[in-house]
């Protein structure tokens, strides 16, 4: 389902109006204060209460909206402890937290659970198919309306196809409804809760849930520390970014570098050198009889495959993702260089934690709210080239489709190629891997293109713009750009 | 013939961060819906956002002289529509 993923969102307005007080505490002369300050600021006295019940609920929220920003899991934190003792804690932090998500779970309340239920348009008809149609016999008609009996219901949803009134609705929660692999559902007091040893850290549910409930623990005070203690910090942006700020890539370069990077690579850089040996792979692969085989770029789907398709494993490409190569030519060039990437989605982070080249990572939302806090017009800067330049192919790895293209682009065109793109996880698309993997054949074809998010990394759960104009931009970067063919011949 | 009524969609990098990406939809549907009676724009920074904390009031449209704060596609064509009324 094409779910409008980056939909202008009050959640997002919110999140984002905490990021950019926060940098603004951080580059004041008191952090902690300032940081202890921020519900009362954004809801002083006497100001309107737009979405909770009361003044005091909306600063709570606010509040552990904050320890998420401050790179804190919100379930953990004592509702006693002061934000300015969090904002000093996380000063004297060394590392990130390991897994990048964490619920809040006072503004998640409000969802009844998912549930099959009979509307008041019942007409109790005399041909009753909801009753007939049921396998667990768990409706009946009392007071000439169909009510369902919630111990016998398994929520199948056959009632909800068949009733010509179209009077019986399944109720849903949409994190639960938009995790594709059951990891989030609501506990015995109606919070949701993940279970992080099944979270493949999509982000899905941080997108699906209407009260923003789901948030991303941020690594931007670990990464404003670095640049304030004047390290070499270096920029790796994904080929997504170019499509996020209303800008050119070399603006984009610039703005970075005015945020106090040292310098700024494209990770389209190391995307050549995944589709390089992706495409080596694959015709060896072809060669020794393989059937099909997946790409492994996206972070979400390998802890997809690594947590819940092991029997995938052996189709997975053994290629590197373009973050790794990126991050081990920058750790190269520069040893004593503190890491970054700017990344679409929340799984990224995932993939830093386990790769000792990337120290941190931040969302396209935490990187807009810093060029606010610094008031930073992207569209007045300059611009700078970078040094090393991508190919077309590789600046088109965001866009669904695009990684299958690049890989296709260097295989012999003898060779019998027929790319399979999933443009998206869901549990449908889940069940349709699990297939190929247990048959060990894709009748669809033979090279799988993978994508967590619908429309590939532009359609990110952290991006900032709409898809439509996003691609755009990187369409026009991409047709700029020469082909990976070309460069190899130079 | 009236005078057009004129939209600046702010894509300044506040506005931008802050919603007005999701504004650039109106560039294409506004003219499609209005004909020539409304022209419409996306324009450098309008400036709204730096005064003290106003930031957090943006993405910022104005439809001729109105300035609309934390626009949505909804405020701006209902806007339109009561300036077309007039």
């Amino acid at each position: 389902m094409a779910m409008n993923t980056n939909s202008p969102k009050q959640t997002s307005h919110l999140k984002r109006e905490i990021l950019v007080r926060l940098i603004r505490a951080f580059l004041s002369d008191d952090f902690e204060e300032r940081t202890r300050l921020i519900p009362y600021d954004m809801r002083p006295k006497g100001s309107e209460v737009p979405y909770r019940c009361c003044i005091y609920k909306e600063r709570a929220i606010l509040r552990d909206r904050t320890i998420a920003d401050l790179g804190y899991s919100i379930e953990e934190a004592d509702d006693s402890i002061l934000l300015s003792d969090l904002a000093k804690k996380a000063l004297d932090r060394e590392e990130p937290e390991d897994h990048p998500l964490t619920v809040l779970t006072t503004a998640c309340k409000g969802c009844v659970p998912a549930r099959i239920y009979v509307t008041d348009l019942c007409q109790g008809c005399v041909a009753r198919p909801c009753e007939s149609t049921c396998k667990f016999g768990a409706i009946s008609v009392k007071n000439g309306k169909s009510v369902i009996d919630p111990e016998k219901c398994k929520n199948c949803g056959m009632c909800v196809q068949v009733c010509p009134y179209q009077a019986i609705t399944k109720i849903i929660v949409p994190c639960e409804n938009a995790c594709p692999v059951g990891a989030i559902a609501k506990d015995e007091e109606g919070h949701a809760k993940i279970d992080f040893d099944k979270c493949i850290s999509c982000g899905k549910c941080a997108s699906a849930c209407p009260f923003g409930a789901v948030h991303e623990k941020s690594q931007i005070i670990d990464v404003l520390k670095q640049i304030k203690a004047g390290k070499e910090v270096i920029a790796m942006i994904a080929p997504a970014m170019i499509g996020q700020l209303p800008c050119t890539p070399q603006q984009l370069k610039d703005a970075i570098q005015k945020l106090g990077f040292a310098d700024v690579y494209e990770v389209a850089q190391g995307a050549d050198i995944t589709t390089k040996n992706e495409a080596h792979e694959f015709e060896e692969r072809l060669m020794k009889g393989a059937e099909f085989m997946t790409t492994s770029c996206c972070a979400g789907y390998n802890e997809l495959v690594d947590k819940h398709i092991p029997e995938m494993k052996p189709f997975r490409s053994d290629t590197k993702t373009p973050l790794y190569y990126t991050a081990e030519i920058v750790k190269k060039e520069h040893p004593e260089a503190v890491t970054v990437f700017f990344s679409p989605c929340v799984a990224k982070k995932r993939e830093a934690l386990n790769d000792k080249n990337i120290d941190y990572v931040l969302n396209y939302e935490e990187v807009g709210a810093w060029m606010i806090a610094l008031n930073i017009q992207v569209a007045e800067c300059e611009g700078s080239e970078f040094k090393t330049e991508a190919s077309a192919e590789a600046r088109n790895y965001c866009v669904t489709g695009g990684v299958a293209k690049a890989v296709q682009s260097l295989l012999p065109e003898d060779l019998p190629t027929h790319p399979v793109i999933i443009d998206g996880l869901t549990k449908q698309s889940v069940r349709d891997l699990k297939k190929y993997a247990k048959n060990g054949v894709c009748d669809l074809g033979n090279l799988i293109e993978v994508m967590a998010c619908t429309g590939g990394c532009l359609g990110g759960n952290s991006t900032v713009n709409a898809m439509k104009p996003a691609l755009k931009q990187v369409t026009n970067y991409v047709n700029e750009s020469k082909h990976i063919k070309d460069m190899e011949e130079e | 013939m009236d005078k057009k009524i004129s939209v600046n969609v702010c894509l300044g990098t506040t506005c931008f961060v802050m919603g007005s990406s999701n504004l650039q939809e109106l560039i294409e549907t506004v003219p499609a819906k209005y004909g020539d009676k409304v022209e419409v724009s996306g324009v450098p920074c309008l400036g709204l956002c730096s005064i003290d904390w106003e930031f957090s009031k943006a993405p910022y449209v104005k439809v001729d002289d109105e300035i609309i704060k934390e626009a949505t596609v909804e405020k701006v064509l209902k806007a339109i529509d009561e300036k077309l009324k007039k």
